[in-house]
């Protein structure tokens, strides 16, 4: 197997660059490198104004994803021996703005994140002293939505996240669902309606890339359809009895 | 927009009209919607064939007449397996929005899958009877 790969790096330098372009490096490769680390190889060995986020390196911190070969990965979780011999294509994720070289401009899921109020939501103190007991039953229910690490995967997956501008996305709707399954919480009315606005579940049609996409195994599309489908139930409900509802 | 250190010029990508054809599961996720048009084709071919029997026998002799031109046997064929993979891949696609749950625990997708099914078999069976039999 050849001891050198090439790592093609899309590039864009906001001060010289009108649009982003292509520049290859060539890396020595090593079986146990993931892809952060032959960008950290550039970074250190042959140019250090390549710009990418990162800090854990072990897939918990969610800083850098990128598209690698045409795949949203986890750049610490994609390994340079599964695209040997190369070239390996990186690139910033899809359907943000770029600032710099890989690093993309988030803003706009941290401005809708806190709409769907993703914390636990309980109007009325407990009278009860000690903690907030959760049976393994209770706990499953919303655990796998608890593992989303706000990585944007998910986002750069999503052709409707691209296409629709208001679309609260993926990650901020699993993250809605995780506090809505969550037994001790009693917020779920309080986020139904950025939910089940037309920005919320109903803008999603359900690709299912976002599921696939997840580095945590966190059914994205899932939590939108069974949401959808508590959403009609309730809209069913208030029209019905419109004195009873929510 | 030019660039000053306070105020990045960030790039935004165009987002490509033809957005569905650089993957494999957005096309065949588009297929999918498109099978839509057909099933809405069947509803009105369906609604077609109630208004000639309800008009009596030359306008329902008539539809037959109709139904068994070349483009029309054509465009049935297409829509009958369009239908049948929309119809699938829906049943498919069911567990993810049913998190059912019996005593305690949580239904396992395929049994949901396997009831639509089930059910799916027994209302053409019952269609099967009422018209043939």
């Amino acid at each position: 197997m050849a001891d050198r790969i090439t790592l093609q790096v899309t590039r864009y330098r906001p001060e010289e660059d009108l649009e982003p372009a292509r520049q290859n490096y060539e890396i020595p490769f090593r079986k146990e490198w993931a892809v952060l680390d032959g960008l950290n190889h550039i970074k250190d060995h042959i140019d250090g104004t390549l710009s990418y986020r990162w800090s854990c390196r072990m897939g918990i911190c969610g800083s850098c994803g990128m598209i690698v070969n045409g795949e949203p990965q986890l750049s610490c979780a994609a390994f340079l021996a599964d695209y040997a011999p190369g070239p390996v294509r990186i690139e910033p994720l899809h359907n943000f703005p770029v600032i710099r070289d890989l690093v993309i401009e988030i803003g706009d899921f941290l401005h809708k994140l806190p709409q769907v109020k993703p914390w636990l939501i309980r109007p009325e103190p407990s009278q009860e002293p000690g903690e907030h007991l959760q049976t393994p039953a209770a706990l499953d229910e919303y655990h796998q939505f608890s593992m989303c690490i706000n990585c944007m995967l998910c986002y750069s997956a999503c052709p409707v996240v691209g296409l629709e501008e208001d679309f609260l996305g993926p990650a901020a709707i699993a993250l809605a669902q995780r506090y809505n399954l969550d037994s001790r919480d009693q917020g779920a009315a309080e986020r139904f309606d950025a939910l089940s606005s037309p920005a919320g579940v109903w803008d999603c049609t359900f690709v299912g890339e976002c599921t696939k996409a997840c580095p945590k195994g966190v059914d994205p599309a899932g939590a939108i359809q069974r949401y959808k489908l508590t959403a009609a139930l309730e809209s069913l409900k208030a029209f019905v009895l419109p004195r009873r509802a929510r | 927009m030019s660039y000053t250190e306070f105020h990045p010029r960030w790039h935004r990508p165009h987002f490509p009209v033809f957005w569905w054809v650089h993957r494999r599961s957005y096309l065949a996720f588009v297929v999918r919607e498109l099978t839509s048009v057909f099933v809405a084709w069947s509803v009105v071919f369906l609604l077609l064939l109630v208004r000639a029997v309800s008009q009596g026998p030359e306008p329902y002799r008539r539809f037959l007449d109709w139904s068994s031109t070349w483009w029309v046997v054509t465009l049935n064929v297409v829509t009958l397996s369009l239908v049948l993979l929309h119809a699938v891949t829906w049943f498919n696609l069911a567990p993810k929005a049913m998190a059912v749950r019996a005593r305690g625990r949580r239904v396992p997708n395929t049994w949901i899958t396997g009831a639509h099914y089930l059910a799916w078999a027994l209302v053409s069976a019952i269609a099967a009877w009422v018209v043939l039999g």
